[in-house]
């Protein structure tokens, strides 16, 4: 396989791994008005995420230094095209990032409401508007022909975008509380039980519509194979939950979002941003992509490192494997 | 109007100020990781709590200090393709490899052991536990490496070649680039450098809680550790400096004349090196300068004859080479910057070593000055750090990529100036009241002091230690 398909496939795997990762992290945080009655529960609520939501975080990191090395043609036009946009989910990760270690390091109930704010606004933003980024990538934006994005903030804000933002917003709400079911214990497991049954309801009607959307309109390849797969493993979560399989609710979760990430991938490829107003002036793998040296060192890297990551992380998921309980938070030091 | 709109100008602001503000965090991260890794080596190695207690103390804060690190750090990321789209077209295929390379090798590595470490106190034996504050120190230092090593490619481009026909730089020898001359003197100057940020947070810290007798069987060890610390990453930082500077005179000229605003070029005894200057430096009205004979030279050439080019010459150099143009930095800029980075270093040697004689055989100085003077170890070991970056890189000016690509030409051509505004604004209030919280909390969390723990179980050994949760 030529080395540039390879890193799109790479690429892709590094957003899935974003997306699934972090986006039980904006789930959980976005789920504090929802789950958290008091003090104690919100603690318990940030908790579950506490050891890990850094590295999730770095996926997006990885993601994005990937997409400058593999295809700088590609990095450079979406990030300056999509200025604004990302300007507002960089903000966003700021306030959400730096409340998780600052909300603690006060009593005063004032000083943990305004970082509970930032948790959730933090949390929002970027779900609705990652949805909304890789929806316009799908549908393809106005491009010149020195590939740069002649269109306007506004133009990315329209129906189908709108509808992949919403997608991903509840997809990851979902996800996130699903997460909390299957991290603690007593009434707020219940709660959060109760509330992935009512929002994955509408999350099954808002990603299937968005699904058949791109489907119809841009699918290709293997589009509707991994859309499948998507739906059903989402139905499959929702009916897990039900029952109170909450490992098999969330596992079936990380695979629709990774299934559904990965279908968007596919009615991209061969291109990685189509041009709306004249197919000339499309980025595709092979006219924005590095050179074959340049592929060769990082895929020996990804080879190399990929596996081992993977392993350390699935330890860490591994040691703070147990329930967060009441009894822990209020047996902690603030 | 929209001469303040200049995308261009607004775009380097942003850059500079977010640059700058990422790197404030930085160093300490660097500096205390590893104060702490030693700090929790030196407990688990003699199982004394005065140890344990100066770890989780200097570990608050490092935590405070490390989530505004990552935050600052994901703009970077994106930074380069949102302001610098032009530049990201034209060296992504040599400079995306070494930070793709960073987030693979090195932040996987600190995100996920930094949080093994906060939360692993009392679930993960002690040697493993022990092991996760290592290894994040071991990965700061390899980010910083490989984001030098980046760097270093702008100051002095190699491994590349040129692709006409796509009009970028492309990678021909990954080796080339990581063993960058410049990259390899740049990155141990800049860990030292951090090294010494850290020590004078600990001096900073230690002697707040001494000036006020208390604390002591904890904050006398610290302080002991903090100035031997400085006094020791301090000479590694000039000698390391040094070694720069060599490296520099031999790819960027231009930097070192700029440096000493020496117009002329000149040898021997004439290649003196001015402490200061009152008037202009730029040699048009010099009032007054005391200058060292010989030590330019010395400098850039590590010999009492060497020449050192002036700016006349090398901007007809340059002229010849790339076009008409004017190639010469801020000079008041690379002159100052370089003085204050070298003066707060010796300053902090000096300091170090007056406390390590003061401090001798368990003494403890009454005179308040002398703790008020050590307090500002901490902010004036940062201020050098960023003027020295500050000289890096304004030093390089005109250029983004040194002779390869201007900054003016690097800067993306559909982000308007309005956009940058909102930006610029954007990031300043942010990041403006996020600086006020973190200072207080720092502050807050010095003044606490180091926790009080409970002796060990004299059965098992164990220390029965608060669980952090958030
Ligand atoms: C605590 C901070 C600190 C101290 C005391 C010093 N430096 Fe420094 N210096 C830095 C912190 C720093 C830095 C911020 O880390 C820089 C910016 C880029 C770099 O690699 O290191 C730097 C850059 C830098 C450069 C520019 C390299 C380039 O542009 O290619 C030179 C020539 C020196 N230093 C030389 C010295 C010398 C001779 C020192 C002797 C006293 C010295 N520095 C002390
Ligand atoms: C962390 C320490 C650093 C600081 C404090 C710093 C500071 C600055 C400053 C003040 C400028 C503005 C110069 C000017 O516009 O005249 C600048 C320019 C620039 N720096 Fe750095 N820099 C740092 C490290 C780096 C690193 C590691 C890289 C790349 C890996 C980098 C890439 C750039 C680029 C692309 C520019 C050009 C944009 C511009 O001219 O404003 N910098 N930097
Ligand atoms: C302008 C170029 C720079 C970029 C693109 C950049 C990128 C980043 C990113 C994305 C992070 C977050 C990592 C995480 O989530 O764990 C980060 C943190 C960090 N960066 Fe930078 N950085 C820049 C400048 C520098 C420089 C010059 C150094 C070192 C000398 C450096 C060293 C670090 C370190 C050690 C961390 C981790 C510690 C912490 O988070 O405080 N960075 N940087």
């Amino acid at each position: 396989m030529d080395l540039s398909v390879l890193w799109f496939w790479i690429v892709a795997f590094l957003f899935v791994g974003y997306f699934v990762l972090d986006g039980f992290d904006f789930g959980v945080g976005m789920s504090l008005p929802f789950l958290g009655r008091d003090e104690t529960d919100r603690r318990v609520l940030i908790n579950t995420i506490g050891p890990v939501w850094d590295l999730n975080e770095t996926w997006v990191i990885v993601a994005g230094a990937s997409l400058f090395a593999a295809f700088p043609e590609w990095y450079a036009t979406l990030f300056s095209g999509f200025y604004l946009a990302l300007l507002l989910i960089l903000l966003a990760l700021i306030a959400r990032g730096v409340s998780f270690e600052y909300r603690h390091q006060r009593p005063e109930a004032a000083w943990k409401r305004r970082f509970d704010w930032m948790i959730i606004v933090g949390s929002a933003v970027p779900a609705l508007l990652w949805g909304v980024a890789f929806a316009n990538i799908v549908q393809g934006v106005p491009l010149d022909a020195d590939y740069n994005y002649i269109g306007s903030f506004f133009d990315l804000l329209n129906p189908y975008a709108l509808l992949g933002g919403a997608t991903t917003l509840l997809l990851f709400f979902t996800h996130g509380v699903v997460f909390v079911a299957l991290k603690t214990e007593g009434d707020i497991r219940d709660r959060a039980r109760a509330l992935a049954t009512r929002a994955g309801a509408i999350t099954v009607v808002v990603a299937a519509s968005f699904l058949v959307w791109t489907g119809f309109a841009f699918g290709s390849g293997w589009f509707w194979i991994l859309a499948a797969v998507a739906a059903v493993a989402l139905i499959g979560s929702w009916l897990a939950n039900v029952r109170g399989a909450e490992g098999w609710a969330f596992v079936l979760m990380a695979v629709t979002i990774a299934a559904a990430v990965f279908a968007l991938f596919a009615s991209l490829f061969p291109d990685v941003m189509p041009a709306s107003n004249d197919p000339a002036n499309s980025l595709t793998i092979a006219n924005a992509s590095s050179t074959p040296y340049t592929l060769t060192v990082m895929t020996w890297t990804a080879v190399i490192f990929l596996p081992l990551i993977l392993a350390y992380q699935g330890w860490t998921y591994w040691i703070f494997r147990k329930r967060v309980t009441r009894t822990h938070i209020e047996a902690a030091a603030h | 109007m929209n001469e303040l709109l200049d995308p261009l100008l607004l775009a380097r602001w942003q850059f500079g100020l977010t640059t700058v503000y990422h790197f404030l965090f930085v160093p300490i991260t660097i500096g205390l990781a590893t104060s702490a890794a030693i700090f929790q080596t030196a407990w688990y190695r003699t199982g004394k709590l005065e140890y344990l207690r100066i770890t989780r103390f200097f570990g608050t804060i490092f935590l405070i200090n490390f989530a505004m690190g990552v935050v600052t750090g994901i703009v970077q990321e994106f930074q380069f393709g949102m302001n610098w789209s032009e530049y990201s077209r034209f060296v992504g295929d040599v400079f995306g490899a070494p930070l793709a390379l960073e987030g693979l090798l090195a932040f996987f590595l600190e995100a996920t052991f930094i949080g093994i470490w906060i939360f692993g106190w009392n679930r993960l034996p002690r040697g493993l536990h022990l092991a996760s504050i290592w290894i994040v120190a071991v990965g700061t230092i390899l980010s910083a490496y490989f984001i030098i090593a980046a760097n270093a490619f702008m100051q002095n481009p190699v491994g590349f070649q040129i692709n006409e026909e796509r009009g970028r730089a492309e990678l021909v020898d990954i080796w080339a680039l990581l063993t960058n001359p410049v990259a390899l003197a740049a990155f141990p100057h800049t860990i030292a450098a951090s090294f010494m940020v850290g020590a004078g947070l600990i001096i900073s810290a230690a002697a707040w809680h001494l000036a006020r007798n208390q604390h002591l069987d904890t904050m006398r060890p610290a302080l002991k550790f903090g100035l031997w610390m400085m006094v020791v990453s301090g000479v590694l930082t000039v000698v390391f400096g040094d070694q720069l500077s060599l490296a520099m005179v031999a790819t960027q000229p231009m930097k070192m004349a700029a440096a000493e605003a020496a117009f002329d070029t000149v040898c021997g005894a004439d290649a003196s090196f001015s402490l200061f200057t009152l008037g202009t430096p730029d040699g048009s009205s010099e009032l007054f300068s005391i200058r060292v004979p010989y030590l330019l030279s010395l400098l850039s050439t590590h010999s009492f004859d060497g020449c050192v080019e002036g700016i006349n010459d090398l901007r007809a150099q340059y002229q010849e080479l790339f076009g008409p143009g004017d190639y010469t930095p801020i000079l008041w800029v690379t002159y100052w910057s370089f003085r204050w980075m070298m003066g707060l270093g010796f300053l902090h040697i000096f300091v170090a070593l007056v406390g390590l004689w003061l401090t001798r055989k368990g003494r403890m100085p009454k005179q308040a000055w002398v703790w008020k003077a050590a307090v500002w170890s901490f902010p004036l070991s940062l201020a050098a750090m960023i003027v020295g970056w500050v000289f890096t890189e304004m030093g390089r000016q005109p250029w983004i990529v040194f002779s390869q690509l201007f900054t003016e030409s690097a800067v993306s051509p559909n982000v308007s100036g309005l956009d940058v505004l909102i930006s610029l604004v954007a990031f300043t209030l942010i990041y403006g009241a996020l600086a006020v919280v973190e200072f207080k909390l720092i502050i807050r969390a010095v003044k606490q002091g180091p926790p009080e723990l409970a002796e060990p179980d004299p059965e098992t050994g164990r220390v029965e230690q608060p669980t952090t949760v958030y």
